[in-house]
């Protein structure tokens, strides 16, 4: 018995499609859901960042309680969250929204060091109020590094989000709890798929819109060669090699 | 530009078909063989548990007391649900497994007919695979049971569960996934007693705080709820009575492989011959009230019952 081929025998079995239960009704939702974790969190940390970005404060602050909201096991939060406002889709929310903030906070105020100070130096020399500064230089520079943020939010959420199912009738988690409890290994293992596939899909998505949100006349990626070769001998490098890289 | 995304694009790809190829190594195997089951000849007895905190403690009395007579015991606690745990316990990797009569039956066979404790019992050593045995079954009972709060039972004036027919509400149905298809499932609840089911909420903790609180904040009207649970009392719940047996009686009884002897079993005999349905409550309510560990309340139980 080859488990993948059952997984895909059920992924592809019309009676899986009919019903509120049905594959494409939890498709959706899972993906709503995600969409709305992700927003809930981008709402929150975007704002944070960008001042952080933008003043230079409160950084190490921000990497302290972000890397402490990391460490948070999502189930655990979940289940205390739900003990307080009860089952349903509000404990879910809370946890993968805890979830997304810490790399959509990265995103954006790494994104906003990231940009040469004298660009911004520039800006200033030239009568834009720190307002202008925000809204058409550090914000467009920094919206890759935000964007790659949000993108790896998404994709945490997106195979966590299978946790709502713990206290609602919602997504895709509910193929994984449900074929756990009755045995049924080939219902777990496509809804894990099915979780895959959304995940590669808007992955798909994030790479087409990080190569648009990237400004004209700006080259995203990685920095010409040159710059390497300028890069300064690091300590314990023998400068012999790194002069035969000239 | 051109090469180097053709190149980034055999790199996906690569990456690509060796994921494929790993993915498809663990599907050959049992997803869930952990890979160390225990030395075939090695005296040590290989004592089981449920994910389920009670069957755990009656666990722990197992172990405890087969270590008094001078048994090694290796724990393998928190198994999961029947689902899981039956497998190994029929493929020889558990020699003792506290289980209970009637749903024990009900996964080996989902025909079976069930009925008193007596009946239940003589049914389920009909069942078992060959190389497992059920010993005594203690008086302790941990039943299945459709659970409403003591609100919900008045209002409509509520006492077995046909009567649940009466309930001029929506009835959402709350518990693990698995509950949706048992046989005593909310499908049987319709066909069998003409009860409107509005929907299914799963709650993955197993009737434990969360089912408690959705059940007890309404946003379920009702759930199975073990009648050992001492949230029963402590809650004000109420266990509707069933008298057409849709669930089974549901003893306590370890299941054993050929592994346990005669001296063993006599240990595990004299647990059962002791354990009563108050006294399983009452462990029950040591662990969820008193936060008390299964090896405390265990040790506390053989002491108390004075076996060894």
């Amino acid at each position: 018995m080859n488990l993948f081929v059952d997984a895909f025998n059920w992924i592809l079995d019309p009676a899986n499609y009919a019903g509120p239960g049905g594959i494409p009704v939890r498709l959706v939702e899972h993906l709503v859901f995600t969409v709305v974790a992700v927003l809930l969190a981008s709402l929150i940390a975007i704002p944070v960042g960008f001042l952080i970005g933008h003043t230079g404060r409160g950084r190490s602050l921000a990497v302290a309680t972000s890397g402490g909201l990391r460490s948070i096991p999502t189930l655990g939060l979940l289940t205390l969250v739900a003990l307080w406002v009860g089952i349903g889709l509000g404990a879910p929310y809370v946890a993968l929204t805890v979830l997304a903030i810490p790399p959509i906070l990265a995103g954006a105020y790494a994104g906003f060091e990231a940009i040469d100070r004298s660009t911004i130096d520039s800006a200033r020399s030239v009568g834009m109020s720190e307002s202008q500064i925000v809204r058409t230089v550090e914000i467009p520079l920094g919206l890759p590094l935000l964007i790659a943020g949000i993108r790896s939010a998404t994709l945490q959420v997106v195979a966590t989000a299978t946790l709502a199912a713990y206290v609602a009738d919602f997504g895709l988690g509910r193929f994984l709890f449900a074929g756990l409890k009755t045995r049924d290994y080939a219902e777990m293992l496509g809804g894990s798929l099915l979780v895959i596939l959304l995940a590669l899909a808007l992955e798909g998505i994030f790479t087409v819109v990080q190569r648009l949100v990237v400004p004209k006349g700006v080259a995203f990626g990685r920095p010409p060669v040159d710059r390497a070769r300028s890069a300064r001998p690091g300590p314990g490098m023998d400068p012999a090699i790194t002069k035969g890289n000239h | 530009m051109f090469t180097a995304n053709r190149g980034r694009l055999a790199a996906v790809a690569a990456v690509a078909v060796g994921a494929v190829v790993a993915l498809a190594g663990c599907a050959s195997g049992d997803p869930l063989d952990s890979g160390n089951t225990t030395d075939e000849g090695s005296a040590t007895l290989v004592v089981g548990s449920q994910d389920y905190y009670s069957n755990e403690i009656i666990a722990e009395i197992y172990a405890q007391a087969l270590e008094e007579n001078g048994f090694t015991v290796d724990r393998q606690f928190k198994i999961g649900q029947r689902e899981v745990y039956l497998p190994e316990i029929e493929s020889g990797s558990i020699d003792v497994f506290p289980e209970y009569t009637g749903s024990l039956l009900q996964a080996l066979n989902a025909d079976a007919a069930g009925g008193t404790a007596e009946e239940t019992f003589a049914q389920l050593q009909d069942e078992l695979p060959d190389g497992l045995s059920v010993l005594d079954m203690a008086k302790a009972t941990d039943q299945n049971s459709w659970t409403v709060t003591q609100a919900f039972a008045d209002k409509y004036s509520l006492t077995d569960i046909a009567s649940l027919a009466d309930v001029t509400e929506p009835i959402t149905v709350g518990g693990p996934s698995e509950l949706e298809t048992r046989p005593y499932g909310p499908t049987t609840l319709t066909e069998k007693y003409g009860i409107p089911i509005a929907g299914f909420t799963p709650i993955e903790d197993g009737g434990g705080p969360l089912t408690i609180k959705a059940l007890v904040d309404n946003a379920i009207q009702i759930t199975n709820i073990y009648t050992a649970s001492p949230n029963i009392k402590s809650d004000k719940l109420v266990a509707l009575d069933d008298p057409d047996a849709l669930f089974f009686a549901d003893n306590v009884v370890p299941v054993v492989s050929d592994k346990v002897d005669e001296k063993a079993a006599d240990v595990l005999n004299a647990v059962s011959a002791a354990l009563t349905a108050e006294d399983l409550v009452s462990l029950n309510s040591e662990s969820v009230n008193d936060e008390l560990s299964a090896e405390k309340i265990a040790a506390a139980w053989l002491k108390q019952a004075n076996l060894f």
